[in-house]
């Protein structure tokens, strides 16, 4: 009972409450939404799971592959005539705090109004389920689905339309070049810069031309590309104007790219036992209260002193007790 | 206030409609939100976006534009001429917000840059959200969705195990939603510290950071021990290869088969699970699940010394995959879950909108398109909210629909509403 009172005491003193526990842990421990609410009327409690708090799958288990698969997200990701390739990690567990986040500050925006508390039940699958686009509204307005010949086919660009438009090798083992053209002008610029009689032809013309012929286009163009280094490529590409991008490795783009660099987007702030280890910074400035990355993770019970001692008022005798009995 | 207000009720956002910025004003206006999206005379680009409504090309029936664009109000205005760069300083004038991803330096040079604007509102919080930022050596690079995630990392963590195929980009223009998603939480926070110091600020969203920092492990087995992870066939890149976790069901559809069951709690639902598809006598090693099952634990670790324990664990991936053989997709994940066992059903996205639980919970609301006579059901909310529902509160805006009433706000009298649509200024 101990560490549940010191759990009262802190949702007392804190604006919200986040977790993302299977659905009910919480609720199991006797504290849901009503209980916080006691506990603090304004409270902004904000719980994450995969299915959320209700409907039939309320039970049921998920971790980001599961949530991918489940929401279209899976699906959507690959080429024609491969199973599906799906994102390479856990981008939901990303983008599932990220709607966290949005979901925090928005209420918080509104008690900063009106005074108002509230709980916001964010499943992960739904979440997930909206970012499919427009695709969605193409099912419900048309009744087209994406289970068809010749989809999905991510590295091309059906909406809008672009051609050629795809992933494609360059010189050396497992590298890679991006490239889109957005329009007639980014297509005339590609085509001085490959310089080959094949991009005159009239089956790579109009837009409409290049989008029916983009097998064939695709397979040539990948001859030129494979040829050649893709920094340099993406460098002749971006100098005539064309969207252009090596698929970058984890060094490349960590070590090597000038953006990020430049950027501060690999702070290193000191870890006690690790030393100084990089991490993911924030991709945004903000002009007057930027970010700060000023410590790495905590420590296990790090800041137990500074949150009950400190915070809360606990003597030096509650805490060893408190030890004692392992509550904290 | 009443339920039926949005959490941001209050808050007015001028966005200069753009494709990579416009999924942001959704976020802000389905919460509540009062978003103005300014398109250009002749319509903003995305109105020629297909999909369209029964596939005739139309300004006002681009699914694209419908989809990026509800619970917007729109205003056409050129914003490069001298009279419609004062009518958009005056609509930023009463505005909180203003969201926008010219090319770095456009507004700059038209006098409609940060600094001349929060002269005019020093409560504005302006963000610029632009491939690599406002300034630095990449700035000036064109770039698309698919370029900032080949080249922000994403790509080179999907595709197959076949590295003869190239890295796969996600689908869905997750780049640009992404940095989105950065774009709402930055705007967020600076409207709350606005509340303690009255002042706006500018905020400098990068879309190539912004899918640099969405890579989970590609990152941080590379920050943390130099490890560069490696694409594989449906699941997880690592830097050492993993046994498959994506298996093709008896209906040809994909299913996501789960890590591997450790609990003999886990091999009992899967006896059972078994047992009634009738499926426990065309699988070989049913006893090695009942023995697995009979375990008080099961340690993992000790697969590699002790042979029973490997054998345990391999008939239970067999069995999931003899089940996949044998079902429906949609059979094997409900029926692994019902009994705890965590697998997925790769859905197509509407597959996703069909599925009962997703209904059950309002994934598909209906939109009324006035114009029309007629609703038409949208995806629904992504989060719920107790107290200030998320909501659309009208279907995306016809070209120049809120002109009148935007403008006659900002004192335009129809007449000077008529000579500025004469001289193409609105």
């Amino acid at each position: 009972m101990a560490g549940k009172d010191l759990f009262r005491r802190l949702v007392r003193v804190s604006d919200a409450v986040t977790e993302n526990f299977a659905a009910g842990v919480l609720e199991r421990l006797g504290f849901g939404y009503p209980r916080l609410r006691e506990l603090r009327e304004d409270i902004v409690y904000v719980s994450n799971c995969g299915f959320g708090h209700s409907g039939p799958y309320r039970p049921f288990k998920s971790w980001g592959p599961i949530v991918q698969a489940v929401s279209g997200l899976t699906f959507t990701s690959g080429l024609p005539d491969q199973p599906p390739a799906g994102w390479g990690y856990s981008y939901m567990d990303h983008t599932g705090a990220y709607y966290m986040a949005m979901a925090l500050l928005m209420a918080l925006v509104h008690r900063q109004r009106t005074g108002e508390g509230q709980w916001v039940d964010l499943a992960m699958t739904e979440a997930a389920t909206t970012l499919n686009g427009p695709a969605l509204l193409d099912y419900t307005v048309n009744g087209r689905g994406m289970r068809r010949e010749g989809q999905p086919h991510s590295n091309r660009s059906d909406s809008p339309p672009m051609a050629p438009h795809g992933i494609y090798a360059a010189r050396g083992e497992d590298q890679w070049i991006a490239i889109a053209c957005r329009d007639a002008s980014d297509w005339r610029a590609l085509a001085e810069c490959v310089a080959q009689s094949w991009t005159a032809n009239a089956r790579f013309s109009e837009l409409e031309a290049r989008l029916a012929h983009q097998d064939e286009l695709d397979e040539k163009l990948g001859v030129w590309t494979a040829e050649r280094d893709k920094f340099q490529l993406q460098e002749q590409l971006q100098k005539a104007g064309v969207p252009a991008a090596a698929v970058q490795t984890p060094p490349e783009r960590i070590d090597a790219d000038p953006n990020t660099e430049a950027w501060g987007l690999w702070p290193a702030p000191t870890h006690p036992v690790m030393g100084d280890v990089r991490v993911d910074g924030l991709p945004v400035h903000l002009s007057e209260t930027d970010w700060e990355i000023a410590r790495g993770a905590p420590l296990l019970g790090e800041h137990n002193q500074l949150i009950y001692g400190d915070l809360l008022g606990l003597s030096a005798d509650d805490l060893e007790r408190l030890r004692a009995e392992g509550a904290i | 206030m009443s339920a039926a207000g949005g959490a941001l009720e209050g808050i007015r956002a001028i966005e200069l409609s753009d494709e990579r910025i416009a999924f942001a004003g959704k976020l802000l206006g389905d919460m509540g939100a009062e978003v103005i999206a300014v398109e250009p005379p002749g319509g903003q680009r995305m109105r020629s976006y297909p999909p369209f409504r029964d596939d005739r090309p139309d300004a006002e029936r681009s699914l694209y534009w419908w989809h990026y664009n509800t619970s917007k109000f729109g205003v056409t205005l050129d914003w490069t001429r001298p009279q419609g760069r004062e009518l958009l300083r005056r609509l930023v004038s009463e505005a909180d917000l203003l969201i926008e991803s010219e090319e770095p330096g456009t507004l700059d040079q038209l006098g409609l840059g940060y600094a001349e604007l929060s002269a005019l509102n020093p409560r504005l919080v302006m963000v610029s959200m632009t491939p690599f930022g406002q300034r630095g050596p990449r700035s000036e690079e064109r770039a698309t969705d698919l370029t900032l995630l080949a080249g922000g990392g994403p790509a080179w963590s999907c595709g197959y195990d076949d590295h003869s195929l190239p890295p796969v980009r996600g689908g869905g223009n997750q780049a640009y939603q992404t940095g989105c998603h950065f774009a709402v939480i930055s705007a967020l926070v600076a409207l709350l510290a606005r509340d303690e110091t009255g002042r706006g600020q500018f905020i400098d969203v990068n879309l190539h950071a912004a899918a640099n920092v969405t890579t989970e492990a590609g990152s941080y087995h590379y920050l943390v021990s130099g490890e560069i992870v490696q694409r594989q066939t449906g699941r997880h890149a690592g830097s050492r290869p993993s046994p498959p976790m994506q298996r093709r069901c008896a209906d040809g559809r994909y299913v996501n088969t789960g890590v591997g069951l450790r609990r003999p709690a886990d091999f009992a639902a899967l006896c059972e699970w078994l047992e009634s598809a009738g499926l426990d006598r065309s699988f070989g090693k049913m006893p090695a699940l009942r023995d697995a099952a009979g375990r008080e634990k099961l340690d993992a670790m000790r697969a590699a010394r002790d042979p029973a324990i490997a054998e345990m664990l391999a008939a239970g991936r067999e069995a999931i995959d003899h089940l996949a053989d044998h079902l429906s997709a949609y059979d094997f994940f409900v029926g692994g879950q019902e009994r705890g066992i965590p697998v997925g059903a790769v859905y197509s996205p509407e597959e996703a909108l069909e599925d009962p639980h997703h209904r059950a919970r309002g994934i598909q609301v209906s939109v009324e398109h006035p114009e029309l006579g007629r609703s038409f059901d949208y995806p629904g909310a992504p989060y719920l909210f107790s107290g200030t529902p998320w909501r659309i509160q009208r279907r995306a805006p016809r070209l120049g629909e809120h002109n009148q009433s935007v403008y006659a706000e900002l004192g335009v009298s129809p007449a000077e509403l008529s000579e500025l649509r004469a001289a193409g200024v609105v």
